[in-house]
C-alpha cells in the first residue's frame, strides 16, 4: 500500500540526485539537446533542481507534462469501447472525437456516439475551463434539442464504462496538489511516481498515484483511490505513439474496477492532428449539424 | 408538401449520382403495443393496439460543406386509421460556411427545431407543428417546410424562419384512444385567406454568457394550436356524430427562455406572450404563459454509478379557466434514474397535477438496451383523478401500459 497524502507529504525531501542540473544555463542547454536527439532517454530526470520538495518536484514534473503537451493545435481521432463485466460480457461503444486547444483556458471538445446505435448521433460538447466549472452541451437528436447539462457529474461514468466523465477530460495542471514519492522501475523504462490530490470536492477521487516515464513523461499507469481511500480502479496507458514528432498518445487506455471486477478497454485510432479546426465548430450551432 | 418530397428525393439521387464522399442510412424501425385495461368512454373506441414506426435517415454529402438529409416516418396502428400515418420529417439541403468573424448556417426544406428549456411542453417553441397522435408525453414533431438561416458569433446566435406552409395537427380517429369526446375534422378551417399557404415567420437570438444560457423568440403567422368550432358532418346531419373543426388563427407570439446551470442546480423559466388567439370562451383574448422548472442531479447514488435527476415544473397559463390549453395552473414532478449500466437502464417516474381542477396522472417507463441494436422500453400513463372541469376529461379513461422493441440501424 502506499502511504497516505499526509504522510507522503511529511517525509524527508528525497535525497538529490547527483547528476541533476544545477544551472538554469546548463538546464535551457539540456533541453535544447533533448530536442535534437528526439528520443533521448539518456537521463532519469528532467532539469531536477536542487533543495526540491516533493511537493514543488511533482508540480514541476505535472507542469513539464503539461507543457510537452502544448502547441497540438488540434487533433482528430476515433474511438472504441469495449465494456466488460465481471463475468466476461462485453458491449461495445463507438465514438468520435475531436478537440481544439485554447490558449489560457480548456480545450474545447466534441464527442459523437456511432455505437450503441440507440444512441447513435448524440453529440457532448465540453467547453472546459481552468479552476472554473466546465460548460458542457447535449445535443439529442430524437429531438433535435441542445441541452445545456451540468458539469458537475464529474464523477459519474462515461456511457456506462468503468471512466468517470473526469477520466474522459484531460487533466489541468491548477486542478491538482501534487507529491512526488520516487523513482522505480516500468517496464524498460524509469518512472517518477507522483501522488495527485484533487482540488475539486465534486471529484470522484481523494487521490491519484501516477507513473510517469522520466524521459517522455508519458503516464503509463495510474490507480484511482476513492473518496474512503479504497483503491477503486487502475488505469494502465499502452501502445503509445508520437505525432508531429513532439505528442504522444496511448492508443489503448485500460481502465480495471477492483471493487466490480469490471474493466473497460479504449482504443484511440486514426489521430490527426493540427487538421485546421477553428472556434466554429465547437458552437452550440455545430453541434445541431453534427454527424 | 409533394413537392419538397420530390426535390429532396431528386437531390438525395443526384448526390448518390455524383458519388458523394457519404452517403449513409441511419434509424429506427418499432414494433409497439398499447393496451387500456378500463372500458372506452366513447363509442368505436378499441381497448388495445398494434402497430410498428419506421423513421429511417438518409444521409449524404453533397459538397464539403453541403448535405442532404432525407427523413420519412411510417407509422401502421392497427385500431386507428387516423394514426396509420406517413409523415416527411425532415427533407433538407444544408450548407454552412464563414463569414468573417461569424459562421452562417442556411437549411432548406423539411426540418424539425427545438426551442426552449422544460422537459413537459415547451411554450415558445412554435416553428413546428405536434404529431399528436404519435404521443401523448413525448410529442413528436410533424415536419415543417422552411428556409432557415442562421448567423452566429461571439455576440450570440441569429436565426430567422422562413415558413411558407402550414401542417394541420394530427388527431386520433374514431376508434383511437386519448382523443375527444366528438371526432375531428381532418380538414381545418383558417383565419387568414391564403389558408395553408399563408406565409409565416419566426426568429430566435440565443446565446450563452457564464452558466446562463438565453434564447427571445418571435413568430408571426399561422397558430399550430388549433381553436375548434363545431361543425355539423356533411351527411348525414345527425347531433351524435357533430364534429369539430380545427381552426388556425393568425397569431403574434413573443417568447423568452432561459436556463442558469449551476454545479447541482439547473432553474429554468420559459415565458410567451401571444396574441391574436381564442380562448376557450371562442373570443380573441392576449394572454401571457410560463414555465418555471428546477432540476437536480444527483450524481453516484447511494455509492453505486447511478444517478437520480429530480425534476420540478410548473406550467401556468394567465386566461385560467378559459385556457385552451390543458396545463394552465399544473405542477409536474419527476424523477430520473439513470443507472449508468451497460444496457444504459433509465426509469422515469412523474406526476402531473392540476392544481385548479382534481386532475392528476402518473407516468412511468423503463428503458433498457437488449444489445448493441435493440432496446425495449415499457411505459404507462395512468390517469389517476378525473375532473369534468378539465380539458383532459375527455381522455379519464385512457390509461395504457405500453410496451415497444426497437431496432436501431
Amino acid at each position: 500500500m502506499l502511504p497516505d497524502r499526509r504522510r507522503a507529504a511529511d517525509r524527508p525531501v528525497e535525497p538529490r540526485r547527483r547528476n541533476g542540473l544545477s544551472s538554469p544555463r546548463q538546464g535551457a542547454r539540456r533541453v535544447l539537446a533533448f530536442c535534437l536527439a528526439c528520443a533521448c532517454f539518456a537521463s532519469a530526470d528532467v532539469r531536477a533542481q536542487d533543495d526540491e520538495t516533493p511537493q514543488e518536484k511533482g508540480l514541476r514534473l505535472a507542469q513539464e507534462a503539461s507543457a510537452r503537451n502544448d502547441g497540438f493545435g488540434d487533433f482528430t481521432a476515433a474511438m472504441t469501447m469495449v465494456l466488460r463485466d465481471r463475468h466476461g460480457r462485453e458491449s461495445v461503444r463507438q465514438m468520435r472525437f475531436k478537440v481544439l486547444e485554447v490558449a489560457e483556458d480548456g480545450d474545447k471538445s466534441l464527442f459523437v456516439f456511432d455505437q450503441p446505435r440507440d444512441v447513435q448521433g448524440t453529440a457532448l460538447l465540453t467547453h472546459a475551463h481552468i479552476n472554473a466549472q466546465d460548460d458542457q452541451w447535449l445535443y439529442l437528436p430524437a429531438l433535435k434539442r441542445v441541452k445545456r447539462i451540468s458539469a458537475g457529474r464529474r464523477s459519474g461514468s462515461f456511457m456506462g464504462s468503468e471512466f468517470s466523465y473526469e477520466d474522459m477530460s484531460p487533466p489541468e495542471v491548477e486542478e491538482y496538489t501534487y507529491a512526488y514519492l520516487r523513482d522505480e522501475a516500468c517496464g524498460d523504462l524509469t518512472c517518477t511516481v507522483t501522488e495527485q490530490v484533487p482540488l475539486d470536492e465534486k471529484s470522484g477521487y481523494s487521490r491519484k498515484v501516477v507513473w510517469q516515464d522520466t524521459g517522455e513523461l508519458r503516464t503509463w499507469k495510474m490507480e484511482l483511490y476513492d473518496r474512503k481511500g479504497s483503491h477503486l480502479k487502475t488505469l494502465t496507458l499502452e501502445n503509445y505513439r508520437q505525432y508531429l514528432d513532439q505528442y504522444w498518445r496511448a492508443g489503448r487506455q485500460t481502465m480495471v474496477n477492483h471493487l466490480t471486477g469490471a474493466s473497460t478497454v479504449l482504443e484511440w485510432t486514426d489521430f490527426q492532428f493540427r487538421t485546421n479546426l477553428d472556434d466554429g465548430e465547437f458552437t452550440q450551432t455545430a453541434l445541431r449539424r453534427v454527424r | 408538401m409533394r413537392l419538397v418530397v420530390a426535390l429532396a428525393t431528386l437531390a438525395i439521387l443526384a448526390a448518390a449520382g455524383t458519388g458523394a464522399d457519404v452517403l449513409d442510412w441511419s434509424g429506427d424501425v418499432s414494433v409497439q403495443t398499447r393496451w387500456y385495461p378500463e372500458s372506452p368512454a366513447f363509442e368505436g373506441q378499441r381497448a388495445g393496439t398494434a402497430g410498428f414506426v419506421a423513421e429511417p435517415t438518409l444521409y449524404a454529402d453533397v459538397g464539403p460543406r453541403a448535405s442532404v438529409t432525407f427523413t420519412p416516418l411510417h407509422r401502421y396502428d392497427s385500431a386507428d386509421s387516423h394514426r396509420t400515418h406517413t409523415d416527411v420529417r425532415e427533407a433538407y439541403l444544408l450548407t454552412h460556411g464563414d463569414w468573417g468573424d461569424n459562421a452562417w448556417e442556411l437549411r432548406v426544406g423539411v426540418d424539425r427545431v427545438f426551442w426552449g428549456v422544460a422537459e413537459l411542453n415547451n411554450l415558445v417553441d412554435v416553428v413546428n407543428q405536434l404529431d399528436l397522435v404519435e404521443h401523448p408525453r413525448d410529442r413528436p414533431k410533424l415536419g415543417q417546410p422552411m428556409v432557415h438561416l442562421t448567423v452566429s458569433g461571439d455576440w450570440g446566435i441569429a436565426e430567422s424562419f422562413l415558413l411558407p406552409y402550414h401542417r394541420n395537427r394530427t388527431f386520433p380517429g374514431r376508434a383511437g384512444r386519448l382523443r375527444a369526446g366528438r371526432p375531428i375534422e381532418e380538414d381545418a378551417l383558417y383565419e387568414s385567406g391564403a389558408e395553408e399557404r399563408h406565409v409565416d415567420f419566426a426568429v430566435r437570438f440565443s446565446h450563452a454568457v457564464g452558466a446562463l444560457d438565453f434564447g427571445l423568440t418571435g413568430f408571426v403567422g399561422t397558430s399550430r394550436e388549433p381553436f375548434f368550432v363545431a361543425g355539423a358532418p356533411s351527411a348525414p346531419p345527425s347531433a351524435r356524430d357533430a364534429r369539430w373543426i380545427p381552426y388556425y388563427e393568425q397569431i403574434r407570439q413573443f417568447g423568452i427562455d432561459a436556463q442558469l446551470t449551476t454545479e447541482g442546480w439547473l432553474y429554468k423559466v420559459e415565458a410567451i406572450r401571444r396574441e391574436g388567439a381564442r380562448n376557450l370562451l371562442g373570443r380573441e383574448e392576449d394572454y401571457h404563459a410560463s414555465i418555471v422548472g428546477l432540476e437536480r442531479s444527483l450524481y453516484g447514488l447511494f455509492g453505486t454509478g447511478a444517478d437520480l435527476t429530480l425534476l420540478a415544473e410548473w406550467h401556468y397559463d394567465d386566461r385560467g379557466h378559459r385556457a385552451t390549453s390543458v396545463w394552465q395552473n399544473d405542477l409536474f414532478i419527476a424523477g430520473f434514474l439513470a443507472f449508468n449500466d451497460v444496457r444504459g437502464t433509465e426509469f422515469v417516474a412523474g406526476i402531473l397535477s392540476d392544481l385548479r381542477h382534481d386532475y392528476r396522472a402518473l407516468n412511468m417507463e423503463l428503458k433498457r438496451r437488449l444489445s448493441d441494436s435493440w432496446s425495449a422500453r415499457v411505459e404507462t400513463i395512468a390517469t389517476l383523478s378525473a375532473d369534468p372541469r378539465d380539458l383532459t376529461y375527455d381522455g379519464r379513461r385512457d390509461s395504457f401500459v405500453g410496451v415497444g422493441l426497437t431496432l436501431s440501424f
